[in-house]
């Protein structure tokens, strides 16, 4: 980002030498770039051409790269062939009260926190850096457990629950490290200005921290949009899964509709993959505050 | 310092020494309850949903559960009888051990070169910085079933190319030979952490100014001395921050395996997450034994959390 837009001395001195060389350089990168991008992008570009594959197409072998009936069809039929509609209606409802739960309960933790020194702050600071690590794969037995003898086995709430407190400490922490690197000054002058604490917070702090408050909500959301094995565990209801435990029921071993798994998959990967491309500036930043302190 | 926002509050109109002693007390107690509004919603949510659980799992472990989930009764140490009897386990965790350190090490040097390209200047960077991130942003389940219909034997395209290409003569069924199936899963779970991985140590590259640098070029040190000498030292942080994140993610990961093979055949391609899963959601589930199998992993990873504590600095108050 340093803009060395002025050629150096050294460059200028040696004339159309230097600067091939250097163009050679940049294009060599710019074609390993490519060529990357390519194989991340290309599992993805598979699952968009078997998406469009008509039903004989998918059994034939050698398989063909390209679809020879492209069937786009397959994106409209899907909504029939399974009650998605109400997979996606959980995917999101969960995803989002999850995020609103733990942004609603990690933003007065980590301002406090970081504005107040306080008995136990160490030992909360602690118990929020330890609990970060914990995922719900590992923990899944207790969670079943738990949410068996809470009776909330097959409900929404109890998925809402478990994905608001495992994401929140990694947002306490990130928005944690946000308001301590925010100038209390500034907050005061606030204050002489005649604002009270919270409309200090909301109107001086919570600007200021936006790339923070970005990074909590994105990562809460994606980590609830895309969890898997919890849901597996205490949903059983097909009205009452996600996307991601309803997807692999298009291929077992009654039916084999692997364009109907891909098209739903393409729908509930691409709006995220948008939204994370949208953040990816704040992201830097956020991954930089939070693993380089 | 800490003090300056109270000083505006009520703090600052009553005079401490001239109050009795009964009303300090209960001012005392007063800001020793502070705090709790502010984080006390914190605390109950992380401990009921997070550290219940871990309690739970602990308690099951030592429980005779029947099939259907009920309790039966105390079983002592029944379950880690059974769990340590089980001939697979051994193979199991030393699986594990191959699993997590293969692709982690693969992971992060794969990523300091990815790092490397994506922080120097060419035209289209941004474009290839989102290619990048996609495979972080989808679902690590959907990603899974993905590389699953590109190896399927008849009809994956991966046996199409390495045929073309002359690499196999015959299309192989990769994913039932476990060894195969093992490194395709590898090379996934590579796949899938690289994004993460490569954008922390790209985030660490630059935050090493470039005077750093400029200093290396004056005193004419060649490229792999600089960054062997100056690069890598200065990502240090970056760098053990993302393995031992990588490590507890790779350890814990549990949808590659479950979607790929499910751990099969047999449990030759189990690792001790999707073992545990399996010994309790599959068949005549025991989920005492799994609980058992869920707390020896649940002991290592708290192990790799101490690790971080320490990397990370950890020094209670200190810590801002």
């Amino acid at each position: 980002m340093s803009g060395r837009s002025t050629p150096r001395p050294k460059d200028r001195a040696g004339s159309g030498d230097g600067a091939f060389a250097r163009r050679a350089k940049v294009a060599i990168l710019a074609g390993v770039g490519y060529l990357v991008a390519f194989v991340f992008i290309a599992p993805y570009l598979e699952m968009a051409l078997t998406a469009l594959k008509p039903d004989r197409e998918l059994t034939k072998s050698p398989t063909t790269l390209l679809p020879e009936h492209w069937d786009f069809a397959n994106f409209v039929n899907v909504w029939k062939a399974a009650p998605i509609w109400k997979n996606m209606q959980v995917s999101l409802i969960v995803a989002a009260v999850a995020t609103l739960i733990a942004l609603a309960v990690a933003l007065p933790a980590a301002y406090y926190t970081a504005r107040h020194r306080f008995r136990g702050r160490g030992a909360f600071l602690l118990l929020v850096l330890v609990t970060q690590m914990f995922a719900p794969t590992a923990l899944v037995i207790g969670i079943y457990r738990e949410m068996v003898a809470l009776d909330l086995t097959d409900t929404l709430f109890g998925l809402i629950l478990v994905n608001a407190a495992f994401n929140l400490p990694f947002c306490v922490w990130i928005l944690h490290g946000y308001f301590s690197s925010i100038p209390k000054a500034l907050e005061e002058a606030a204050y002489l200005d005649g604002a009270g604490k919270v409309k200090a917070l909301v109107r001086v702090t919570l600007p200021l921290s936006l790339p923070g408050l970005v990074t909590a909500v994105i990562y809460t959301f994606i980590g609830a949009w895309n969890e898997y094995v919890v849901a597996l565990t205490i949903t059983s209801s097909p009205d009452r899964q996600p996307l991601t435990v309803a997807v692999p029921g298009f291929v077992t071993s009654y039916q084999q509709h692997w364009q109907y798994l891909f098209a739903t998959s393409l729908i509930a990967i691409v709006p995220v993959v948008i939204l994370f491309v949208f953040i990816e500036r704040y992201l830097i930043g956020g991954l930089t505050a939070g693993s380089v302190k | 310092m800490h003090d300056t926002i109270e000083a505006h509050g009520a703090g600052a109109t009553t005079p401490a020494p001239a109050s009795p002693p009964s009303t300090s007390a209960l001012r005392r107690l007063g800001r020793a309850l502070a705090p709790l509004p502010w984080i006390g919603p914190a605390v109950i949510l992380i401990g009921a949903v997070v550290l219940w659980p871990v309690i739970e799992m602990v308690r099951t472990s030592l429980l005779r559960i029947s099939s259907s989930g009920a309790t039966l009764g105390n079983r002592g140490t029944g379950n880690y009888r059974d769990l340590f009897d089980e001939s697979d386990l051994v193979s199991v965790l030393l699986r594990t051990v191959v699993w997590v350190v293969g692709v982690v090490l693969v992971t992060i040097v794969v990523s300091l070169a990815l790092g490397q390209l994506l922080n120097a200047r060419f035209p289209g960077r941004r474009i290839v910085r989102w290619a990048v991130i996609v495979p972080w942003a989808a679902s690590v389940l959907m990603t899974a079933l993905t590389w699953k219909w590109m190896l399927n034997y008849y009809y994956g395209i991966v046996n199409k190319v390495l045929q073309g290409a002359g690499l196999i003569d015959h299309p192989v069924n990769w994913l039932s030979h476990p060894t195969q199936a093992m490194m395709w899963m590898m090379w996934v779970a590579v796949f899938v952490s690289l994004p993460f991985t490569s954008f922390v140590i790209l985030a660490g590259l630059q935050t090493i100014p470039e005077d750093v640098y400029e200093a290396a070029r004056v005193d004419g040190a060649g490229r792999a001395r600089t960054y062997f000498r100056i690069t890598l030292p200065l990502l240090r942080p970056s760098l053990l921050v993302a393995a031992i994140i990588n490590v507890i993610n790779v350890f814990n990961s549990f949808p590659i395996i479950y979607a790929m093979t499910g751990g099969g055949p047999g449990s030759k391609t189990d690792t001790s997450t999707t073992f545990m899963y399996k010994l309790a959601f599959s068949g005549s589930g025991d989920v005492g034994e799994s609980a058992a199998m869920a707390v020896v992993n649940f002991g290592l990873i708290l192990i790799l959390v101490l690790v971080y504590l320490r990397v990370v600095g950890w020094r209670g108050e200190a810590q801002s």
